[in-house]
């Protein structure tokens, strides 16, 4: 691990001007100090998230919606009644992340810009597009945990649990130091930017999510362990009034993935089982597999199916 | 040498044997014997040690003026040292030692080591590693041992000529086996795949080195994680000539399965470091470099043709069988005799691959080799449509075993399995079974020390060590049923080389090597005691008995609490020496085991749960029954893991690991956990004083073959292949729906 300078700004605009002259933005660290060990990031210095933001881990929840400080920890989120009461969704995506121990630490801002775990870029045994390299490793190697949909030169994927869940919820992202709020699809950087997992500019930082109101939501995640794993698919679903539905698939793509196809299939009622395999098999159209990932296919195709089924008030 | 008569065995087998025990060894325990504390419940005796961490591991070891060193490992899976200079990482401020390979040096495989540099802080070694000056000259490699087989494959070893090492064939001649395979009413060919599983010990290896005193007087102290003290002892002092002047001290271990034997090169290293440095140097490797280059069990490729008769017997089976160990061999799969297989044969052979070198693991060659062997026995039941437990008792010749089936098939519920793919909806049910056996009786002629001290104290010491497995709380169950004491009055004294050898702890031989050891000095303690006091208490030494924590004078009735007795010792107090004998023949030569599952399976999406595992396992007599069935709940632990999950992954363009972490190499954690129910089956054994016999191996062995067997069942899908991954589970549903086979 490189030496470095951490700071605790006593402001959000110290915050944000630590940010804008080169700082590392860290709040619970969990993806960070794995890349620092690992010599894939190597900042000079870091700047603590919660000294600047005393509020900044606050869940406020009304009848209007919710309000969720990007500092909460995915265990505050995951416990709370009154945002299960609205968005089970979230409160599902949150407690199905990592272990307990992990959770108590890591944040909302953090799961959703935690970079990818592709592991050619993760170790530095390995040279790819992200780093200095000029081939991606994954397209023809060992990607059987890799993107099956709408990925360009680089098939990561967004590893965040939240993210699909959020954006099918219709959430904004409160971001000091820049234009706000903006969805939070648009945090991540389109497939075919290898200079950067994120959108956000130096200087810009997400201090809180805001939810809207939303009808039935769920959210559903294949893995291969029960105890601390990543998901293999997963599948996020919420209705909107007058809006219909948002179907977005974690796991497979370099962000969030909005079906939009199957949403504009479903219309805006409760679908019946014949609408919803429609809707899964619409959702997984296009599919380019690679060669170890075409599992990933129907895993998708079942997430949305069981997502739809559960939000729909079947099991 | 008196000639004695016991009954060994179970209930339902018993066999009175005659047996000859040496002048020194105890009568040894058999059926009729009663005993006060072995075989009972007994907690932990270093549990809250452990549970507080009070407990000292070498990673916890600090001593003034300790140094840090850290490991370069090569990122080569082949090359050449062309040169090295370590001058710039000695020159660097903090460095207080460094060491290396030569230049020329090959290496064969990512993460061999290259340099060690030790400095005040870890954090200095690491920056001085970087300064290390290497030029790598990269060679032709091969990790893939399918490719590594083919003719004009980079060679792992060029002075070998090719990368395939044959074992001997057993077995029959060639000709026998095939009129077996016709005569046969149904001939299968099935073909299975195990994976490469590395150890993840939560310690990693490593160990603190302390040099003092010059010349003659020079002496060496090691803080190792090690699971052979006694090795590391001999290899240090053969290595430096130091006679009697090294001292390897482990009195706690987190974790060796197999891989922490003699020392490895870092470890040597980190001694030679110590000694440069004139200062106590730490080293400890970090996860990376523990699953590249630490040990692995070998991967394996098996092939099993059979034959079988309707009416359930097996008529005759050749296996073939290839693995890769890396740069080692030893990649056997075992695959053991069960059944009565009237005609068999087995032909091996080890690949070499530039991968790290495999090594001991837990019961080395069996899982994946039960795994095989189980499977294909199920696919032979479901050839002739026999149930698979119904045809394993046709085949299975082993009383104990046989024994172990009807209280199996009643804890799991064997009469819920439905015929193989029978079940409806998305999730379905099965069940399955998997076999072990293992043959330690122990052995050696260690000796362990006992000592009564004025004090009321009770020690025994060995220097063998507790690699987690409970010997010491075994140890002390010897003295306290020979002494008539709680085990939590005794104090055992493990993991210290100046304390008599003892045994490295494999093969599941240290329980059963030195507990008869322990029950033969502590006996000696109680006779030199009794003999010490008697006159004291005005009594003879024959008609006084040690009881419940009391001293008991049959003649007189009198009592005196065990304390007060020792009060009335030679300020020396009482150490005698006991030791192991050769074994007896006993009632038989193996135990047995079975485990049965239960899982769930996802049909849509490939996921298996496991359910429950019901293990029922034959360890001879049981000396503490809490202990002995956490050891098997903790090996059906392993084994889920080994089944479902833990896969070491290489990308053979590059010869090296993607998932070198605990992420993405997956370990069950404690959401994935199956109710366990470990049942331990008492045989009175009758190969030693305790008719004890190891426990630590055999069950780890069927876990893998039961919940495949169970999966199968469920899909109706046979699953050849480990892990049993989603995508793996799909692929073979998908290939049976095309009727792309059995």
């Amino acid at each position: 691990m490189n030496r470095f300078e951490y700071v605790k700004p006593r402001s959000l605009d110290e915050t944000c001007d630590l940010l804008k002259k080169g700082g590392t933005a860290k709040a619970g660290g969990i993806d960070l100090l794995d890349r620092m060990k690992e010599g894939i990031s190597k900042p000079e210095r870091l700047v603590g998230l919660a000294s600047g933001q005393p509020e900044g881990a606050r869940i406020v929840v009304d009848g209007e919606g919710a309000t969720i400080g990007a500092l909460a920890t995915l265990a505050a989120v995951a416990a709370d009644r009154r945002l299960a009461k609205f968005y089970p969704a979230l409160v599902a995506a949150a407690g199905e992340a990592a272990t307990p121990q992990v959770r108590n630490r890591a944040t909302v801002g953090g799961n959703l810009l935690q970079e990818p775990r592709c592991w050619y870029y993760r170790l530095n045994d390995f040279d790819c597009l992200r780093k200095t390299g000029k081939n991606c490793p994954a397209l023809h190697g060992r990607n059987r945990y890799h993107a099956i949909l709408g990925y360009g030169p680089c098939p990561i994927v967004a590893p965040s649990n939240l993210a699909p869940a959020l954006v099918a919820l219709g959430a904004t992202a409160e971001i000091a130091g820049g234009p706000s709020p903006r969805p939070v699809e648009g945090l991540y950087a389109p497939p075919d930017d290898t200079k950067r997992f994120f959108t956000l500019a130096p200087g810009e930082v997400v201090t809180a999510v805001a939810l809207g109101p939303v009808g039935e939501n769920a959210y559903v995640e294949v893995r291969h362990k029960r105890s601390f794993d990543w998901a293999l698919a997963s599948a996020a679903v919420a209705r909107r009034a007058g809006k219909g539905w948002r179907i977005v698939l974690g796991a497979v793509a370099p962000g969030p993935w909005r079906a939009k196809e199957a949403e504009a299939a479903l219309g805006d009622g409760v679908p019946d089982a014949a609408a919803i395999a429609k809707a899964a098999d619409l959702a997984v159209k296009g599919a380019k597999p690679l060669s170890e990932n075409a599992y990933k296919v129907k895993l998708a195709r079942v997430a949305v199916t069981r997502a739809l089924t559960e939000a729909a008030g079947g099991r | 040498m008196a000639k004695k008569k016991i009954r060994v065995g179970f209930p339902a087998d018993v066999k009175e044997i005659e047996v000859a025990v040496p002048d020194g060894d105890s009568p040894p325990w058999d059926l009729d014997t009663k005993l006060a504390v072995a075989g009972t419940d007994v907690e932990r005796l270093d549990g809250p040690e452990k549970a507080s961490g009070r407990a000292r591991y070498a990673y916890d070891v600090n001593l003034p003026r300790l140094c840090h060193a850290v490991v370069l490992r090569s990122p080569h899976a082949a090359a050449v040292v062309d040169s090295i200079d370590l001058s710039p990482a000695e020159k660097t401020k903090g460095v207080v030692a460094a060491v290396g390979v030569a230049s020329g040096a090959r290496l064969r495989y990512q993460g061999e080591e290259v340099a060690a540099v030790a400095a005040e802080t870890e954090a200095i070694a690491r920056d001085a590693l970087a300064k290390i000056a290497v030029v790598y000259r990269p060679a032709e490699f091969v990790t893939d041992k399918d490719r590594a087989r083919r003719e004009g494959a980079p060679l792992v070893f060029p002075e070998m000529g090719t990368n395939v090492r044959e074992a001997g064939p057993q077995g029959r001649d060639a000709e026998k086996l095939e009129e077996a395979l016709r005569a046969a009413d149904v001939v299968l060919d099935s073909t299975y795949r195990t994976q490469v599983q590395t150890h993840v010990c939560l310690e990693t290896h490593g160990c603190v080195a302390r040099w003092e005193g010059k010349g003659d007087e020079e002496r060496l102290t090691i803080w190792a994680s090690t699971q052979a003290t006694n090795a590391w002892r001999s290899a240090f002092a053969r290595r430096y000539r130091l006679g009697d002047r090294v001292r390897v001290l482990t009195p706690y271990m987190g974790g060796g399965f197999g891989s922490k034997f003699g020392p490895r090169t870092f470890e040597m290293w980190c001694v030679e470091l110590a000694r440069k440095a004139g200062r106590p140097v730490k080293l400890l490797a970090d996860r990376k470099g523990e699953h590249l280059a630490n040990g692995n069990r070998p991967d394996s490729v098996q092939r099993f043709r059979g034959g079988v008769t309707k009416d359930g017997k097996i008529a005759a089976v050749a296996i073939e069988t290839y693995g890769t160990g890396g740069v080692s061999g030893g990649a056997g799969a075992t695959n053991p005799a069960f059944y009565e297989v009237p005609v068999f044969s087995k032909t091996h052979s080890d690949v070499f691959t530039n991968a790290g070198p495999a090594c001991a693991m837990r019961a080395p060659g069996w899982p994946q080799g039960v795994f095989a062997w189980d499977s294909f026995v199920d696919e032979l039941a479901a050839a002739i449509g026999m149930d698979p437990l119904e045809f394993r008792r046709k085949n299975d010749p082993d009383p104990v075993r046989n024994a172990q089936y009807d209280i199996a098939a009643k804890e799991i519920g064997w009469d819920r399995r439905e015929a193989d793919g029978a079940g409806r909806g998305p999730v379905v049910r099965g069940f399955g079974i998997g076999n072990t056996q293992w043959f330690q009786a122990g052995g050696g002629s260690w000796k362990v020390v006992t000592k009564i001290h004025p004090d009321g104290t009770v020690e025994v010491r060995n220097s063998a060590q507790d690699i987690g497995t409970g010997t010491r709380t075994v140890l002390a169950i010897a003295a306290a049923e020979e002494l008539g004491l709680r085990p939590d009055r005794i104090r055992v004294a493990l993991g210290d080389t100046r304390d008599p050898d003892g045994p490295g702890s494999g093969g599941s031989q240290t329980a059963p090597s030195l507990f008869p050891a322990a029950r033969n000095s502590a006996a000696n303690a109680r006779r030199a005691f009794l003999e010490a006091i008697a006159s004291k208490m005005d009594a003879n030494p024959d008609g006084l008995k040690l009881e419940d924590g009391f001293v008991l004078d049959t003649a007189s009735g009198k009592q005196l609490a065990f304390a007060e007795a020792c009060a009335l010792l030679p300020e020396e107090g009482i150490t005698e020496v006991g030791r192991r004998y050769d074994n007896y023949d006993g009632y038989k030569n193996t135990v047995a085991g079975t485990q049965f599952a239960e899982v769930e399976v996802d049909r849509e999406t490939g996921q298996i749960r496991v359910v429950k595992v019901v293990a029922v396992q034959d360890c001879g007599q049981v000396i503490d029954r809490l202990t002995a069935e956490s050891q098997v709940m903790g090996a059906v632990v392993g084994g889920l893991s080994y089944a479902l999950f833990e896969d070491r992954l290489l990308d053979d363009r590059f010869g090296r690991m993607v998932n070198p972490d605990m992420l993405f190499y997956k370990i069950a954690g404690p959401v994935d956990m199956p109710e366990i129910v470990p049942i331990l089956f008492d045989v009175a054994n009758g190969k030693n004083n305790a008719g004890m016999m190891g426990l630590g191996e055999p069950p780890a062995i069927p876990t893998a073959a039961a919940i495949a067997n169970a999966a199968s069942n469920a899909l109706g899908v046979r699953l050849r292949e480990l892990p049993l991954t989603p995508d793996r589970v799909l692929a073979a549903i998908e290939a049976a729906e095309k009727g792309g086979g059995r």
